[in-house]
């Protein structure tokens, strides 16, 4: 059954604080950061006190700074006080419930102005304990206990989708290229800057220290030497991951009849849709997220459109196996063909499908509530003709994100219309 | 004899005295590993605990360089890699398990399909961590 919104939501506005390490700030500060760039995008302006109610994604803030019942602090923080303000959690798809959470309380007609955001601040604890943070995204006592860490977790994928379709290194490599290329003209990314631009800047330390010079002549080279790139969890390696970050977004939602009100240039979300699924081993199909496939199959429907109508997508890839299954799942690319379009170009800034124009997970940074959110941002940034250096080529009048909890447990699915 | 509660205590109890136990379904015999409370083929209560032979084949793997602080504990790091994976076992049911008599620090040795048989450590505070041995020699 088709599914509908009595009334669709439209973004008019959005905000993003800069993503990577931030000592000296608290999640909330980071957040009142992304809110003013999000009140300042507003083309006609608005009157703060007009914002009804705030839904916030956040996955792990009583871990990561000791800070639990975030909602109404944030709101606190930026001016909200006294509105409803509701945490919503689904680990790394934290925002992009938030999102649906937002997209369904207008369509309710209970508000018309909804402000949704997603915040991490994940840099306060020792690596060690962030691998421990995330583990426990996976079911604690049959996953985590055994020593499956979250990337454990996507290379048990990545190594029977490897079995199953021959999924080479190359083809990762090629994810991790070509976000970092696109990650190198987001000035918010944590890594602004292409994996050439890391090599050379290594080449440069090691001839400063006088050691052994290694011998790469090209990003594929520095990716291949373990010594550059060493596994965390085979076969990932570290530039397969995307990385600890901290680092908040967030979109003003408000009912369709109010949109233009606000801007000439509104984004609609036309469709929405979130599935969940077992665990690892309760999978038959370890090479595709049955969650991302049901929850796209609930956009799509809703939306009135196909996989090939869309013009660019931002999804989730925590790791670059990530990234080639999601291209599959969103129907991009057959079954066991992410990997080879990801090294064809198909899925580069100017390819056929552009995926992560925004740098990704991988390159922009991972604050996992705030990713889901950060995704709108991009969305609402390349359809407006206003990603500066990084924007595509061609109109992008219809728009998707997919945001991803843990090993696909929880999958949210939103697509975009400009109109 | 009354059954154990159909928790993961009880699946964990049972596993330390060397007994890997899932739940079956009495009304329409669906089986379960890790073991479950409702059957999700027809949503009875009425389960029961089924011994498994603790034999099966290796579906995936990965070793593992930065671990979970636990396993740090135990002398693993990114000279010293471990290997968790998931087993389907004879009986057709699959478990994540840490995998143990392969070669972790030479991941292209390690074959999906290997026949894997569980492993009970003697170790005190081991014994709860469910493991399978691979069963040809490495």
């Amino acid at each position: 059954m088709t599914r509908r919104l009595n009334r669709l939501a439209a973004i008019v506005g959005v905000g993003a604080s800069k993503f990577g390490t931030f000592e000296d700030k608290l999640g909330r500060e980071l957040f009142a950061d992304a809110f003013l760039e999000m009140m300042n995008s507003i083309d006609r302006g608005i009157n703060i006190k007009d914002i009804e109610a705030f839904y916030l994604g956040s996955a792990a803030p009583l871990s990561f700074e000791g800070q639990a019942h975030l909602a109404p602090i944030i709101a606190d923080q930026v001016g909200l006080a006294n509105r409803p303000a509701t945490r919503v959690e689904g680990a790394c798809a934290s925002g992009g419930l938030a999102l649906r959470e937002g997209i369904i309380a207008i369509a309710s007609g209970l508000y018309d102005i909804v402000l949704v955001g997603g915040v991490e601040k994940m840099t306060n604890l020792p690596t060690s304990e962030v691998t421990d943070v995330l583990a426990a995204f996976s079911d604690t006592p049959y996953e985590s206990r055994v020593g499956i860490t979250f990337p454990g977790a996507y290379a048990l994928m990545a190594t029977a989708y490897r079995h199953k379709y021959g999924l080479t290194d190359e083809q990762l490599m090629a994810v991790t290229i070509k976000n970092h290329q696109n990650g190198a003209l987001n000035p918010k990314a944590q890594f602004n800057c292409s994996i050439s631009d890391i090599m050379i800047s290594r080449l440069a330390k090691i001839k400063e220290k006088g050691q052994p010079v290694p011998d790469w002549s090209s990003e594929m080279d520095f990716l291949k030497d373990l010594q550059a790139n060493p596994v965390i969890a085979w076969p990932l390696k570290l530039f397969d991951c995307s990385p600890i970050t901290d680092g908040a977004a967030c979109v003003l939602l408000v009912a369709e009849h109010l949109a233009k009100s606000f801007t000439e240039t509104p984004v609609y979300v036309i469709g929405s849709g979130q599935a969940s699924d077992y665990s690892l081993h309760g999978r038959k199909d370890l090479t595709t997220l049955d969650g991302a496939k049901e929850a796209a199959h609930q956009a799509y429907d809703m939306a009135g459109v196909r996989p090939e109508d869309i013009r660019m997508a931002e999804v989730h890839d925590c790791f670059t196996i990530a990234e080639i299954i999601a291209t599959e799942d969103l129907g991009f690319f057959r079954q066991g063909e992410g990997g080879r379009a990801a090294e064809q170009g198909l899925t580069a800034r100017h390819g056929t499908k552009p995926v992560n124009p925004s740098g990704g997970l991988k390159a922009k940074g991972h604050p996992v509530g705030a990713s889901g959110v950060a995704q709108v941002v991009e969305v609402w940034q390349q359809m407006r003709g206003e990603a500066g250096a990084r924007q595509i080529n061609r109109d992008v009048h219809l728009a998707l994100t997919h945001n991803v909890g843990a090993h696909g447990a929880t999958c949210v699915v939103h697509i975009y219309e400009r109109r | 004899m009354t059954e154990a509660e159909f928790t993961c205590a009880s699946f964990y109890s049972a596993l330390h005295e060397k007994r890997l136990m899932g739940t079956r379904c009495k009304k329409c015999q669906a089986a379960y590993l890790p073991p479950r409370q409702i059957c999700l083929k027809c949503q009875s209560t009425e389960m029961e605990w089924v011994l498994m032979k603790g034999e099966g084949k290796l579906v995936t793997f990965s070793t593992i360089a930065v671990g979970t602080s636990s396993m740090v504990v135990e002398g693993y790091d990114r000279y010293r890699h471990y290997c968790c994976g998931i087993v389907e076992l004879d009986e057709g049911l699959r478990v994540s398990a840490r995998i143990v008599g392969v070669d972790s620090q030479n991941p292209e040795s390690i074959e999906i399909g290997t026949p894997m048989t569980i492993e009970f450590p003697e170790a005190e505070g081991k014994s709860s961590i469910l493991t399978f041995r691979a069963r040809q020699a490495c």
